[in-house]
């Protein structure tokens, strides 16, 4: 039966060519490509290199070793190689050669014999084939010689010899900023071994029983920020990491609230308050926050000057359409945002001062599901936002330069995305495991991961890379 | 007993009758009774007396029961103003219903606005807020900026049927604060609501 149908239609399309040469039949396929839309997560196997985060150390360096090794790997950028018997590979190492390098022996002799074949190897060399007949690339020696310094060496394994070998401060573990020094190391090593800048030492804000909370990237810390008495969305993260804003319900209205990282001190911005403002969003110059405010006449786009509470400009005017939800370009001259003017909800773009405002993601009118929550990705190259498919909603991905759009989930009710400084994980909102929680999703693999089992978590907001609070490296 | 009565009388009006025909020349001074005139006389005193008591007695009654009725009249009619504070109330409360993402009054709903039109031109000095609910289904933020769509629309509806626009207050809710936590259609009507607060002025409502 559909063989017959598929001869038919070579027949009927082989008439109008009038000859033998066979027509494609790939009509949907060349009709979806033609409208820049491809269904699900587009999976790219390929070969990464293999890393192994070798064994060792106090019970402490257990933890870091713990937390490094689980940053690399979601970092989706290695294999990670776990060691069948981790002790025994330690055993294999190769015994130093004699011309042992003094610093290498010094920081050895300071730890205990099981770590001193790493240390010593940082300098020496490891017992490179067997870790590359496990398919190892990368090595990662972590050594602890004094309490509060951490060796890192980096080995490449293919090429037999150390990469680099540097030094961090990694406070205690009880230390509130022990963590995200932890990261920082974790992003060190990448940037060691490939070359490019991680997302281990970043924070993601959502939005859980009406307040904001905070956790890193790992899902661990997680803490409320917000009042615990007021209801609070939306929160959005500053260029630099010290500080974030949000919405907060307040006497019948909206403001808008910056929050500094280091102090917790809270500070409403002054010209919001007397109307429902929400949506923030910090220019990349952290200079100017764009926030939607909904009043009599519908919800436009405004921007303020919050540092100096001065300058309240408004970018749109929507006269009983809406605006809302503004992102700005990475170079900060461009806002992505939401318009209800063609009637349904779609991604539009403008000029930074409001001129020049026009469609941004194709649709078909009455055919395209309405489009909410754009999220312009650090790189400048894409917009990430949802849309409305099928009765539910799905996350996309706006190529900013071709125009075309692509559709990244399509399993369960997906929304609320936002780019990792890397433009290339995305956090988003997922019922995929029948509640509403935070997933993450690399979308070079399409590898994806619950971020956190807190049901309800919604609206997350990825910060930039985090400052390092102490100084770690001598 | 009233028999007795009646024959007491009767006799009394003989012995009347018969002094006044008896003394015809000159009246009978009163002083100078026969001892049956002055019992009888007493014994008329003394009806008069307790006629006079049974009179008082009643008037004093009937001015009791009308002062208790008319407090109980008050009352009644303090508790009809208060009953009628209540519907006023329970009116503007009544909340209207919108269709899924739309924030149009629908028509068969309009009728519960012009009650609210009616109350607030009954009660001048009454201000109201209009807030917008969204159900769940829609988008987290943009169902802040529709809500406000469906408070500003009852808002319009009010101000284009009279009512002086510094009256009205907006605000939305978006999907924040369900009043159905359910997960059903009936559940997303409900929740697709403007609420009606009173804002000020709500002591002691007038009925339209």
């Amino acid at each position: 039966m559909t063989r017959a149908w598929v001869v038919a239609l070579t027949a009927a399309a082989a008439v109008p060519a009038g000859g033998l040469v066979p027509r494609p039949l790939a009509a949907q396929d060349s009709t979806a490509i033609d409208r820049g839309v491809r269904i699900g997560i587009l999976y790219r196997p390929g070969v990464r290199p293999g890393m192994v985060v070798l064994p060792g150390g106090a019970s402490t360096l257990d933890s870091v070793r713990a937390i490094i090794a689980r940053d690399l790997d979601y970092s989706d950028r290695f294999e990670l190689i776990t060691l069948p018997a981790g002790d025994s590979i330690r055993v294999a190492t190769a015994p130093p050669p004699p011309p042992a390098g003094a610093r290498g022996a010094a920081s050895a002799a300071k730890t205990t014999a099981g770590s001193a074949g790493h240390a010593g190897a940082a300098a020496t060399g490891l017992n490179y084939p067997l870790y590359q007949a496990l398919g190892a690339d990368f090595a990662v020696a972590i050594a602890t010689p004094t309490p509060d310094t951490t060796v890192v060496t980096v080995h490449d394994v293919a090429a037999g010899g150390v990469r680099r070998e540097f030094r961090a401060h990694v406070p205690p573990l009880r230390d509130p900023g022990f963590r995200l020094a932890v990261h920082h190391v974790a992003d060190r090593i990448l940037e060691a071994t490939l070359g490019v800048a991680g997302t281990a030492a970043t924070r993601v804000l959502v939005v859980l029983d009406g307040k904001v909370y905070s956790m890193d990237q790992d899902a661990t810390d997680f803490a409320l920020v917000s009042a615990g008495d007021r209801a609070a969305l939306s929160p959005a993260w500053g260029p630099d990491g010290r500080r974030f804003a949000y919405m907060e319900f307040w006497q019948g209205h909206g403001r808008l609230i910056v929050q500094d990282v280091g102090t917790g001190k809270r500070s409403p911005v002054a010209t919001s308050g007397q109307a429902l403002d929400f949506t923030p969003a910090f220019s990349p110059d952290g200079k100017t926050i764009a926030f939607s405010r909904a009043t009599d006449e519908g919800t436009d786009i405004y921007t303020v000057n919050y540092r100096e509470n001065c300058c309240l400009q408004r970018l749109t005017v929507g006269r009983f359409s809406d605006n809302l939800s503004p992102t700005y370009s990475p170079d900060g001259r461009r806002i992505a945002f939401v318009s209800t003017r063609a009637g349904a909800p779609q991604i539009y773009v403008m000029a930074a001062d409001g001129t020049d405002q026009q469609l941004f993601a194709p649709f078909d009118y009455g055919v395209t599901g309405s489009s909410y929550a754009p999220d312009w990705s650090p790189d400048g190259q894409s917009v990430a936002f949802h849309r409305e498919v099928g009765g539910t909603y799905q996350v996309f991905v706006l190529d900013v330069r071709t125009r075309g759009v692509r559709q990244l989930t399509s399993l369960g009710r997906n929304e609320d995305p936002t780019w990792a400084p890397d433009s290339r994980h995305m956090a988003f909102v997922s019922d995929r495991a029948g509640f509403r929680q935070i997933w993450i999703v690399d979308v070079e693999t399409g590898r994806i991961r619950a971020l956190v089992p807190h049901s309800g978590a919604r609206l997350p907001a990825w910060s930039p890379r985090l400052p390092e609070t102490a100084a770690s490296t001598p | 007993m009233k028999r007795f009565e009646m024959l007491v009388l009767g006799g009394l009006a003989a012995v009347t009758v018969a002094a006044a025909c008896g003394g015809g020349a000159k009246p009978t001074p009163p002083a100078p009774q026969t001892a049956n005139v002055d019992s009888a006389a007493q014994a008329e005193r003394a009806r008069q007396d307790s006629l006079e008591r049974a009179r008082q007695d009643s008037l004093r009654r009937a001015q009791e029961e009308a002062a208790r009725l008319a407090a109980q009249r008050t009352a009644d009619s303090l508790a009809a103003i208060g009953r009628s504070a209540d519907a006023v109330k329970a009116l503007l409360a009544t909340m209207i219903h919108f269709d899924f993402d739309k924030a149009n009054v629908k028509s068969e709903e309009a009728s519960i606005l012009d009650q609210k039109v009616a109350i607030l031109q009954a009660n001048p000095n009454l201000k109201i807020r209009i807030t917008g609910n969204c159900d769940e289904r829609g988008s987290d933020e943009y169902n802040l900026a529709l809500g406000n769509r469906r408070a500003i629309a009852a808002k319009q509806y009010l101000v284009s049927h009279g009512v002086d626009a510094g009256r009205i207050e907006t605000a939305s809710n978006g999907k924040e604060k369900p009043i159905d936590g359910g997960h059903t259609e009936e559940a997303w009507a409900k929740n697709r609501n403007d609420q009606t607060d009173i804002a000020a002025g709500g002591d002691s409502l007038k009925q339209p």
